[in-house]
């Protein structure tokens, strides 16, 4: 790995993780309206997938958005304003934590319904295929939308009309707060679609080189047009299915296994030990995280909140 | 000029112009392949006109994938209750992004089915279900009555740059009329007057707009004047040509072929009661099917469903309740 490349690695893992504990604090403020669902712990899958796609490659996401957003670029202090429910918001305060979209950086719509991005996704592919550009579209979904009808109905079109799309299963092995293993009898997501054909991987999710690499081979067959692909993203959910959740379904993770697992102290050990940065290089860019959270806080208290008519003009266009 | 062509082949008319017109137009369905779709497949070829299998949810939300991505889908469903299986794409999914994200993206579709097909279809293939769709925000309904509209309802429902639901009638598939040559836009939101009186409104929607016009002729017998709107759009639903008419007949009649508790009837009766109250002479009349399956038995059938007779009934309760 470059290490320029391990760098913004870090940094887009590190203004994810410094976001979402920031946001977990202005929810129980209340300064955070409605229901939030964070992604930390799974920091790595967003930062190694966006990471590796252009501006005008489409993303779309689901319910547990805000990783993917800051890692295709949409800027912290607008993603915090749509949280906030003001009018400089990503959507201007119409859609909220579950539903960001960044048209500007491809990140085109994140749908609250379990799996309802996935056929969506596939349309985005299609205009590709149809337009003649070597435009990808990634879908990220949870492992619990591979038991969704819709799922299976769109990776069968996918597969039929040979498009460029890469299904990103972010598997934490929590469908809400229902363990895998009592929906289905099929262990691995990347299985669940071996009737179709197409290559598909599972790899350790935690480990942002691996999803890096093996991302970056899906990522190049899609660019042919040789798609779909689906990769399965093996991760953990640090905290509750939404902010508020009691877990009273799961045992917590231990102080030692999450040292472990962390992507992000794993990944700036890999990286200090491989000579890619310092120890004056990796505390520069947690503190650097933390200073752009705070102004992103700074931007988005001041933001006012949108005029009410907005609420009744914007239905159609 | 106008061509004659029966309602069915006006929509496919008005399609293949919009085809033409624009190359981003596409058209997919479940049986596209087969030979009275030749025609758009020789014209358009595969890339365009795509089959898509039985997967009502793909289908609608790879449309609204492409229409977002700048795209103009039209997707042929046939029957409206095909739509019911697909209700997160619908409902939840299509009509929210423009507005979820601020009107940052639109999503021009146009979901075509056919609807009402009350000739022994029985339980599952006959629902009226445009009230349903005109409660979603985001959705705009269409429900052409005559060969014309047709055309140019669908024209303008491609054009659109929101989701549009197509609805049109079974019954009136065969039904002959005039359809104007070439680009014909009927504006959304605009009724039709299809017959002017002044002693009671009559309202009706696709099929009964017919049911509503045969009331009136006999009417006409005894000497009550009926004027017959067709709101033709339910999302822009035209309200103010309604509450004109009712300001001129103080009488309203509303038929639907839908349940009473799931018609247009029932919401433009909510509204004019609000809107046009000081209007009335006598409360509103609505002459909707039964809150019932649609049976299979043909009797059975008739018996549920709004017709002729009942519409003159109707009228004539409306019109002693002022006398009375």
């Amino acid at each position: 790995m470059r290490p320029d490349t391990a760098r913004r690695l870090l940094e887009t893992m590190w203004r994810i993780r410094r976001f979402e504990e920031r946001v977990a604090k202005l929810k129980r403020q209340n300064e955070v309206h409605g229901l939030v669902h964070l992604s930390i712990g799974q920091e790595a899958v967003a930062a190694a997938v966006c990471c590796r796609l252009r501006d005008d490659d489409a993303v779309y996401s689901g319910h547990r958005a805000h990783g993917h957003a800051i890692a295709k670029g949409a800027p912290l202090e607008r993603v915090l304003a749509e949280l906030m429910g003001r009018a400089d918001g990503l959507c201007q305060g119409l859609g909220g934590s579950m539903h960001l979209v960044d048209v500007e950086h491809g990140l085109l719509g994140a749908t609250g319904v379990v799996g309802g991005n996935v056929p969506i996704a596939v349309g985005s592919a299609l205009a590709a295929r149809l337009r003649g550009t070597d435009q990808v579209t990634v879908v990220f979904f949870g492992d619990g939308a591979a038991q969704a009808g819709h799922f299976t109905e769109a990776v069968n079109l996918a597969r039929l009309w040979a498009l460029p799309v890469v299904l990103v299963c972010e598997n934490n092995g929590f469908a809400e707060f229902t363990p895998r293993s009592a929906h289905t009898t099929i262990e691995r997501v990347s299985d669940a679609v071996a009737p179709f054909g197409f290559e598909r991987d599972t790899v350790d999710g935690n480990d942002v080189e691996a999803v890096w690499d093996t991302f970056g081979r899906f990522l190049e067959q899609a660019r042919a047009g040789r798609g779909p692909l689906l990769l399965e993203c093996l991760t953990h959910r640090l905290r509750g299915h939404y902010e508020g959740d009691a877990e009273a379904y799961r045992a917590a993770i231990t102080a030692d296994e999450w040292q472990q697992k962390d992507p992000i102290l794993r990944f700036q050990r890999r990286a200090l030990l491989a000579g890619w940065i310092d120890e004056a290089d990796a505390a520069a860019i947690e503190r650097e995280a933390v200073a752009a959270v705070a102004a992103a806080e700074r931007f988005a208290s001041a933001s006012p909140f949108p005029s009410p008519e907005l609420a009744a003009r914007m239905t159609y266009t | 000029m106008a061509h004659e062509l029966p309602y069915i082949a006006a929509i496919d008319e008005a399609i293949k112009l919009e085809m033409e017109r624009d190359p981003t137009v596409l058209y997919f369905g479940q049986n596209m392949a087969t030979t009275e779709n030749e025609d758009f497949v020789t014209s358009f070829g595969h890339d365009r006109v795509r089959v898509t299998p039985i997967s009502e949810t793909a289908e609608i939300g790879i449309a609204t994938g492409a229409a977002m991505a700048g795209y103009r889908p039209v997707v042929e469903l046939y029957m409206a209750e095909f739509m019911l299986v697909a209700m997160d794409q619908v409902i939840n999914e299509a009509p929210r992004f423009r507005y979820m994200s601020g009107g940052q993206v639109k999503v021009p579709l146009v979901l075509k089915a056919g609807y009402g097909f009350t000739a022994g279809w029985a339980g599952q293939h006959t629902g009226t279900l445009g009230a349903l769709f005109m409660g979603v925000p985001g959705l705009k309904v269409a429900v052409p009555s005559t060969a014309a509209d047709a055309k140019g309802l669908m024209a303008t429902a491609i054009r659109d740059d929101n989701p549009v639901v197509y609805l049109h009638h079974y019954l009136l598939t065969l039904e002959h009329g005039e359809v104007p040559d070439g680009e014909h836009l009927v504006p959304f939101g605009e009724a039709a007057v299809r017959r002017t009186g002044g002693d009671v409104t009559i309202v009706g929607t696709g099929w009964t707009v017919g049911k509503a016009l045969a009331a009136a002729e006999r009417l006409a017998e005894e000497g009550i004047e009926a004027e017959v709107i067709d709101p033709r759009t339910l999302a822009p639903l035209d309200l103010d040509t309604i509450l004109e008419s009712v300001e001129k007949t103080g009488h309203l009649v509303l038929v639907d072929q839908a349940p009473r508790h799931s018609s247009v009837a029932a919401v433009i009766a909510g509204d004019v009661a609000e809107h046009g109250f000081g209007s009335l002479k006598a409360p509103i009349r609505l002459v909707t099917a039964l809150d019932t399956t649609v049976p299979y038995s043909e009797p059975l059938e008739a018996y549920v469903l709004p017709d002729e007779a009942k519409v003159v009934d109707a009228v004539r309760k409306t019109l002693q309740t002022v006398s009375a």
